[in-house]
């Protein structure tokens, strides 16, 4: 599957981190929490159960359970320790790197 | 290019290559910082770091006498993807703390 111009790493990362807990850090500072549903090539996630971090701040999706979250809004993504494997990671950052 | 030879620093991000697996000093916008370990990155910036330490810096300006003050806030994070348009600079950490 070849996506030129767009880098594998992250995307394959991701796939593998379906059905774990992430918490999303947006621009905005709005920060939510919910399983990962699904990511594609642009890093756009898709989550599912989804409850905003400071409910109190952010009232106005308490009613979103699902959402799709446009990658280019995304600062940060934290996630589960079961879900990194630092050495694949390694490994895969210099087989990438040296492409680039 | 016949032969690729891993260890040579040819461009930019062969620099950061070398910081893989170290801990490293971030600099984003909106005046956040994080320190953290290099886990890894591709030609983005985008990074996942690991045992992370973000500051963020802001400064308020006082009503009456105009001074400035400086505050900053720290988190502590496990693991954390960063995306690669926030990055302003990646360097080895600066031994300020």
């Amino acid at each position: 599957m070849l996506l030129p111009g767009f880098a594998m790493l992250f995307f394959s990362y991701f796939k593998e981190l379906v059905g774990k807990e992430v918490t999303v850090e947006l621009k905005n500072d709005l920060a939510i929490t919910g399983i990962l549903h699904s990511v594609d090539q642009y890093l756009n996630i898709k989550l599912e159960n989804t409850r905003v971090v400071d409910e109190a701040k952010y009232p106005h999706m308490l009613s979103v359970k699902n959402c799709f979250i446009r990658g280019s809004v995304v600062r940060y993504v934290q996630l589960p320790p079961d879900g990194v494997d630092v050495d694949i990671l390694h490994d895969a950052t210099r087989r990438e790197a040296r492409g680039a | 290019m016949a032969t690729e030879d891993d260890s040579a620093v040819k461009e930019p991000l062969d620099l950061i290559r070398l910081s893989l697996d170290e801990r490293i000093y971030v600099k984003l916008r909106s005046d956040r910082e994080l320190r953290g370990k290099l886990h890894a990155y591709d030609q983005h910036l985008n990074m996942i770091l690991g045992d992370v330490e973000e500051v963020v810096t802001s400064v308020e300006i006082d009503d009456e006498t105009y001074e400035e003050i400086v505050k900053t806030s720290k988190r502590h994070v496990q693991y954390l993807f960063v995306r690669g348009d926030g990055v302003i600079l990646v360097s080895p950490p600066l031994r300020t703390s």
